[in-house]
């Protein structure tokens, strides 16, 4: 496949002994959105975490096998530059409590002690909040409290904070299962909208959303990655049986 | 017969309420009987005078509290500057580590500080820290405000950590994790973000740690040792509230008692000051996530 950015090989992510990510290897595919998708406890989470390696705070969690980031082994570079190249959006929405909704989308450079002029701060603001499709409800609310806003919109604030930092790559877990209908489909409009500059990894549990927006689905099963392809062809011509069981609702 | 024992569960349950709020009522009548003795006594000695004035040779009328004040101050604040790092980053490091051998050992360690009768610490402050400057000064130094203000820190300690320790970790974990996806170094995360959502119950333990020392006698016994006179100088003796209440009240002079009433008075409005500032912390700056 051509516009690969990001591969796993032979990757295997161990809790203790338990085995949580078996033998996965995939290949991301530049500026579209992939699904993840499967039962509870399959291991999407745990296999979305290596991907930026978050998953070493755990101290627990062991992986083998390779990451591979434009070709380059994501495991050997240093965790804190992935980190900035592949940014995350958790399932709660998070923005940082005690800063004002500007501070929380510029917060990955402050916080890096990256200093800019207030000018290109200001352009940073206002072009990850129109991302994140968010400007035009906060613009002369920037400087209140990111908590006070509704639960779809602190999501996209967060999505708007990682963004700030320009990503490649954007993970996302489950990011619209703690909201309500209309914040999930402003979410999914975004995300659509925002694959033309970053590429978008998203675990799912809703099946209709990875539908609406995926361009690749991938399906795990037990810690295994049992499908993988484009999103049309999985879901009208799924080639495991676990996969179709879960299509169709047998389980999940 | 059914209604009955209704009726009769209700009269319990009622003969059950009535006596809690009354016992309740009765353990804080002393305390009220306290404040309002120390109030009536104390309130007839403060003046301007008595906050500016030093001691009075005896049989002269007329001393003040000022040394003893300034005294508890220069304490306090060498106990805040050692006892506020240690306590906030080991507290942090609880907070952080929750299941470390380490951890559960300054955990243990925390209690049993917790629990040492503060005469006993007031022994090692001059065990550790007296006779040993003492002996390496040739005699010059001794008895001085940076062994009073140790020793108060040691005891000031526990609840720093312990505040500290319970309002980080009720913070919740994905704010660390966002923190750390943007690529902010560990140190960063929680000095920037998890400390300062924090900060309103760190800054409560603070206070109720400071209300605590600011009326220990104990520990200062054998430490700063308490001074007639004036003094600034961290490595001489120093006086304090407490121990100007102590030397006082034990004296034989009617005025000297007067002064140590006026001074339990000012002693007891600051705790409590203190702690109406702490409640006030914790409501105001309470950080919403
Ligand atoms: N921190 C952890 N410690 C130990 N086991 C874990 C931990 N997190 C997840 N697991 C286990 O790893 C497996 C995969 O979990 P996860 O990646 O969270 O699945 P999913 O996101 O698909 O629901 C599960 O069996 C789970 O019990
Ligand atoms: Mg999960």
């Amino acid at each position: 496949m051509e516009g690969t950015i990001l591969t796993t090989k032979d990757l295997f992510v161990y809790y203790d002994t338990k085995c949580a990510v078996n033998n996965v290897n995939i290949e991301f595919q530049k500026n579209k959105i992939t699904a993840i998708m499967g039962p509870s406890g399959c291991g999407k989470t745990t296999l979305l975490r290596c991907l930026n390696r978050i998953h070493e705070l755990n101290p627990s969690a062991k992986v083998e096998g390779k990451i591979l980031l434009h070709g380059e082994d994501l495991l050997a570079i240093d965790p804190i530059l992935v980190r900035r190249k592949v940014g995350m959006v958790f399932q709660r929405p998070n923005p940082f409590p005690t800063m004002s909704i500007y501070d929380n989308v510029i917060s990955g450079y402050k916080l890096n002690g990256i200093r800019l002029k207030k000018s290109e701060f200001d352009e940073i603001v206002e072009d990850s909040l129109k991302k994140a499709a968010l400007w035009k409800e906060v613009q002369h609310d920037l400087h209140k409290r990111g908590t006070f806003l509704s639960g779809g919109q602190q999501q996209r604030l967060c999505i708007a904070r990682a963004l700030a930092m320009k990503p490649d790559v954007l993970l996302l877990d489950e990011p619209t299962s703690a909201l309500d209908p209309i914040s999930t489909s402003h979410i999914e409009e975004l995300l659509v909208e925002l694959k033309k500059t970053v590429t978008i990894i998203i675990v799912t549990h809703n099946l209709a959303q990875a539908g609406r927006i995926s361009d690749y689905t991938s399906f795990m099963y037990l810690g295994e990655l049992v499908e993988f392809g484009a999103t049309d062809k999985v879901f009208t011509n799924p080639q495991n049986e676990q996969t179709e069981r879960f299509l169709t609702g047998k389980f999940g | 017969m059914k209604d009955f024992s209704i009726k009769w569960r209700i009269i319990k349950n009622n003969i059950f309420k009535i006596s809690i709020i009354g016992i309740s009522l009765i353990s804080i009548i002393p305390l009220f009987l306290i404040l309002f003795f120390i109030f009536q006594k104390g309130i007839a000695s403060i003046n301007l005078n008595f906050f500016i004035a030093g001691t009075k040779p005896t049989g002269e009328i007329g001393g003040g509290i000022a040394n003893a004040l300034i005294g508890t101050v220069i304490l306090v604040l060498i106990a805040f500057a050692i006892a506020v790092p240690f306590g906030v980053i080991t507290g942090i490091y609880l907070s952080d580590n929750k299941k470390s051998k380490l951890a559960s050992w300054v955990r243990w360690a925390v209690e049993l500080i917790q629990g040492v009768p503060s005469i006993v610490l007031g022994l090692i402050g001059y065990a550790w820290l007296v006779l040993p400057l003492s002996k390496l000064t040739g005699g010059k130094i001794s008895f001085s405000a940076l062994a009073g203000g140790l020793t108060l820190s040691i005891m000031m300690l526990p609840s720093i950590i312990k505040s500290t320790e319970e309002t980080l970790k009720l913070i919740p974990h994905s704010l660390k994790e966002s923190a750390l996806a943007l690529g902010v170094p560990y140190y960063k995360t929680m000095l920037f973000v998890i400390l300062p959502a924090g900060l309103s119950g760190i800054i409560t333990g603070i206070l109720l740690g400071v209300a605590r020392i600011a009326g220990e006698t104990a520990p200062l016994l054998f430490t700063a040792f308490g001074n007639y006179y004036m003094n600034v100088n961290i490595l001489k003796p120093i006086d304090s509230m407490p121990l100007l209440i102590f030397n006082y009240a034990t004296s034989p002079y009617e005025d000297l008692h007067n002064i140590a009433w006026g001074a339990s008075f000012v002693l007891v409005s600051f705790v409590l000051l203190l702690n109406i500032f702490a409640r006030l912390v914790v409501k105001r700056w309470k950080v919403q996530f």
